[in-house]
């Protein structure tokens, strides 16, 4: 229905600006990671593979990296455990307010990143709202230090963030789930904590593997929290790249990190996309 | 045979076996907000009948049954089974299952996995859930299918599967919700044969909800039929045919002409037409089939006790065996008649018809 | 006689326990913005509890204050670029996507929905590197075209979601009819795309006024209000920075607010929910 023209003239465009400042720019970074910064702080544009060694080679880049995946593993792990059971009580159980509810859930999501942060910075901090609340109601006598400036903040914020990102694909996936499975599965004797785990949970899996990779890889490269809350026990890789890019001036460095980051991604989005499939039965 | 309940084949009203009816529903009544979807129903059901609940859509037939189920709770009344309360039951614990009218089949089970679900579920020994499996299975023809998913298998084969994975659970009672609507119609036909043949031969009384009058009538010992929300009339099919008890059942279940008239001092008088009946003096209203009247070439008085009538012949429809001729009677009355075919075309037609044959019906309000 | 609970769905105990495991997160994620929306108005500044003393110092503080003020000019200047940029080669995309079959179409796909899940330092690191080589100074154009590239994939699938619910056989009628193709977009299919252009610019406007990631890399000397925010948080808190989180709390609020119900309206309830979590790649397309 659609001419050759009409074809050409909606793909020709948005096409180009992809090629442009997606793909090339990808394939600069590319580039670049091969190359190396000379003494006088310019780029060399000789090919070699000096960074990857040097990444390999030196412990605080591959352990900065195995760090960033532990805390991005826990920020998942929690956003999950906080998640799952919200969408099944929204969906299941939300009844007529159920529209309310999830507003309220996406409305963190869209509000400032930054203004979040920084919140949880005020309420950790040892002089913020939450030590001195402890100290108020003689929980504790000191500050706490390990709220703030640590893995655990990084972790606690994140989590914060990204709850909100495995709610709503396990959200939608439950929805998807035709009541009437649940009726048949009572009708044959299920309990109904016996049909949340033979019905429910199988059927959630394809929303839960889409909200655990958006948790885990949007955490993955987060530079922000850690900038804020991290301390130097919390840095992580992105923090490490972007040093590069500043202080520490060797772009070519940076940019081999962040091509592993970008193909580190682009592998778990591949493998999260074959689970999907495999566990969508729709 | 395991898999076939010890109870024996329905008898003709059913209600009356030692054990009493296997399920009693009094006085049930349901409504959703203000909107009242049954009122006061009260129906026993025998243990290994073929009961069919017949209803147009909104007339409340699928909120009994998953009441029955147990997917919705009276808003008055109960439901006993034996001499339990069914009603205080939660779904699962009830020894009813339900064939769904959208089957719903578990997609992430193979169709052995979901035949033997509720099996799992009572943690049945392993052993015994595959030999119950294979039966069922057996049953519904489905064993080549058994490692299939539900999705790759077609609308009839997923009924069938629906049907064992019921059916193998041995319930007392199988609760089918409009099951074959979605077939098309040879298929249709040819699974309402299978269906009964197996309601017989498990012996497990099956309650039927449609709303095609005819499947009810070629499957059903008994016709419950429901109208508005409330139990219209109860009764076997020929029963419901041959004397129907209101207007609305002579009229919803197969053809009929609907003679409005009178009776005084024991004759019925409609139209021009008359004829003796025992009842009281008042309004009347008659329910006449169409295939009760006949043709009649001439004779125009009243020969051993037959109605005449003359008319002309409005319309001709061709039904294969039979034709149904719509005949406006010289009085103005208009009347279908059902005719064996290969007559040829007619224009002038002489009627006549029993006495006997005018069953006399109640005539309904309308229901706000 | 209601003896089961939501029509039998589930038992009394256990909607019990998600309640209270639901009010547990909703106070997790909101706690933070309420402790912020409370101190802006704390005469001791920052940290301290409970707060003493109520004032709208920092308010006031906020509105005197020139380099912010600036910052929002220039979000704003990006945001309503970075919209027009998005919708535009958006739309286009995303009718590409629905309706044309080229060579790459699948690389191209999963190009156009990269920028949403990776790491904003990614793309900006990327468009940097960019910049360099072509000798483009950094300035609030590149910031523009960071932001236009990163926002095009809301676009994409906020329309490509809107067309599947357009009607086909409208836009054959409007060719049946002796309308061109040029007509017949702009009469018929952009019209029907209303609700989802809108709603997609909505969210690209929020999100592009917030944006940090991309941005970071891509400032000249002009900065955009949370690089500016951003800036001051380095130097130390200061209560002024819990007023102007407020406000921009505030108009966060309404604005998704108001992106939601015209999700609803366009399409209905049950639809918007699988739709929102499209702004996520999923493999719909």
């Amino acid at each position: 229905m659609f001419s050759r023209a009409y074809k050409a003239a909606v793909t020709v465009p948005p096409l180009l600006w992809v090629t442009i400042f997606l793909l090339v720019p990808y394939l600069l970074m590319f580039c670049y990671s091969f190359w190396s910064v000379s003494q006088a702080q310019t780029i060399v544009h000789s090919w070699n593979l000096a960074n990857f060694k040097e990444l390999l080679r030196v412990s605080v880049y591959w352990q900065t990296l195995l760090r960033s995946m532990w805390i991005a593993a826990r920020v998942t792990f929690f956003a999950l455990l906080l998640g799952y059971p919200l969408a099944y009580f929204l969906s299941f159980y939300g009844g007529e307010r159920k529209h309310l509810y999830y507003q309220l859930v996406i409305i963190p999501l869209w509000v400032s990143y930054l203004v979040r942060a920084y919140a949880w910075k005020t309420i950790l901090g040892s002089d913020g709202v939450l030590n001195t609340l402890l100290q108020y109601v003689h929980l504790t006598k000191h500050p706490l230090e390990f709220l703030l400036y640590s893995p655990f903040a990084v972790v606690l914020t994140l989590t914060h963030i990204y709850t909100p990102f495995t709610f709503l694909p396990i959200y939608a996936a439950l929805e998807h789930i035709p009541r009437n499975l649940v009726e048949a599965s009572h009708d044959l004797g299920a309990t109904p904590v016996q049909t949340f785990w033979r019905v429910v949970v199988p059927l959630s899996i394809p929303g839960v593997v889409a909200g655990a990779t958006f948790a885990f890889v949007l955490s993955l490269g987060d530079f922000l929290a850690p900038l804020l809350l991290g301390g130097p026990s919390g840095i992580m890789i992105s923090n490490m790249v972007v040093s590069l890019f500043g202080a520490a001036y060797n772009w070519p460095l940076g940019a081999a990190i962040s091509l592993c980051m970008l193909v580190l991604v682009v592998s778990l989005l591949f493998l999260s996309e074959r689970l999907e499939k495999k566990w969508s039965f729709s | 045979m395991a898999f076939i309940t010890s109870s024996g084949v329905a008898s003709g009203t059913g209600l009356n076996s030692p054990r009493g009816p296997l399920l009693s529903i009094r006085n049930v009544a349901k409504s959703f907000g203000k909107n009242v979807v049954l009122r006061n129903i009260s129906l026993e059901i025998a243990e290994g009948e073929f009961l069919t609940i017949l209803g147009e859509s909104g007339s409340g037939k699928t909120t009994l049954l998953r009441i029955i189920a147990g997917f919705e709770s009276a808003s008055a009344g109960d439901l006993w089974m034996g001499e339990e309360r069914l009603d205080r039951q939660p779904p699962y614990r009830r020894r009813v299952n339900t064939v769904f009218q959208s089957y719903a089949l578990f997609p992430h089970l193979s169709v052995e996995e979901n035949v033997a679900y509720g099996l799992r579920v009572a943690k049945r020994p392993e052993a015994e859930i595959v030999l119950r499996v294979e039966e069922a299975l057996d049953k519904v023809k489905m064993m080549a299918y058994a490692k299939s998913k539900p999705s790759k298998i077609s609308g009839g084969q997923q009924q069938r599967v629906a049907l064992a994975r019921a059916l193998v659970n041995r319930p007392r009672l199988l609760l089918l919700d409009e099951p074959l609507s979605a077939l098309d119609a040879n298929l249709r036909r040819q699974m309402q044969v299978e269906l009964k043949s197996l309601q017989r031969e498990v012996g497990i009384a099956f309650v039927f909800v449609t709303h095609d009058q005819e499947e009810a009538m070629v499957m059903s010992d008994r016709i419950a039929l429901l109208r508005s929300g409330e139990l219209e009339q109860v009764a076997t099919p020929r029963e419901i045919y041959s004397r129907p008890a209101t207007a609305y059942a002579a009229q919803f279940i197969g053809h009929t002409n609907l003679l409005q008239g009178a009776v005084r001092g024991g004759i019925a008088k409609c139209s021009s037409l008359s004829w003796p009946a025992t009842l009281p003096d008042g309004p009347a209203v008659f329910s006449l089939r169409p295939e009760n009247i006949r043709l009649d070439a001439d004779a125009s008085a009243d020969t051993d006790g037959t109605v005449h009538i003359r008319g002309r012949v409005l319309h001709q429809a061709f039904h294969g065996a039979t034709e149904l001729i719509r005949v406006e009677c010289v009085d103005g009355l208009v009347l279908i008649v059902r005719t064996p075919s290969g007559g040829g075309v007619r224009n002038e037609v002489g009627l006549e018809f029993y006495p006997a044959d005018a069953v006399p019906v109640r005539e309904y309000r309308e229901r706000n | 006689m209601e003896l089961l609970v939501s029509g039998s769905t589930g038992s009394a105990l256990h909607s019990r326990w998600l309640s209270l495991h639901a009010v547990a997160v909703f106070a997790f994620l909101y706690l933070p913005i309420a402790v912020l929306i409370l101190y802006s108005f704390n005469g001791e500044g920052v940290g301290g509890f409970p707060p003493r003393r109520l004032t709208l110092d920092w308010y006031r503080m906020l509105f005197a204050d020139g380099p912010i003020w600036d910052s929002v000019f220039n979000s704003l200047q990006v945001a309503f670029a970075t919209m027009a940029i998005s919708l535009a080669f958006g739309v286009p995309a995303a009718l590409a996507l629905d309706r044309a079959q080229f060579p790459g179409k699948a690389l191209f796909r999963r190009l156009v929905l990269l920028p949403l899940i990776l790491p904003g330092i990614i793309t900006g690191l990327s468009l940097l590197m960019l910049f360099n080589v072509v000798g483009v100074k950094l300035s609030v154009l590149t910031i523009i075209l960071g932001h236009g590239t990163a926002l095009i994939s809301v676009a994409t699938t906020e329309i490509f979601a809107g067309l599947q619910k357009l009607d086909r056989a409208q836009e054959e009628a409007s060719l049946d009819l002796g309308a061109n193709y040029w007509q017949t977009f702009w009469r018929i299919t952009v019209p029907n795309l209303k609700l989802p252009i809108i709603g997609a610019a909505l969210l690209i406007f929020t999100l592009s006024m917030d944006e940090i990631a991309v941005s970071f890399f891509l400032i000249g000397r002009d900065n955009t209000l949370p690089l500016e925010i951003w800036g001051r948080l380095r130097r130390g808190i200061t209560p002024e920075i819990n007023a102007v989180s407020t406000v921009i709390f505030v108009f966060s609020l309404v604005a998704i607010v108001l992106w939601y119900r015209l999700r609803v309206r366009a399409e209905g309830s049950a639809e918007v929910v699988t739709e929102i979590v499209e702004t996520i790649p999923e493999e719909s397309m």
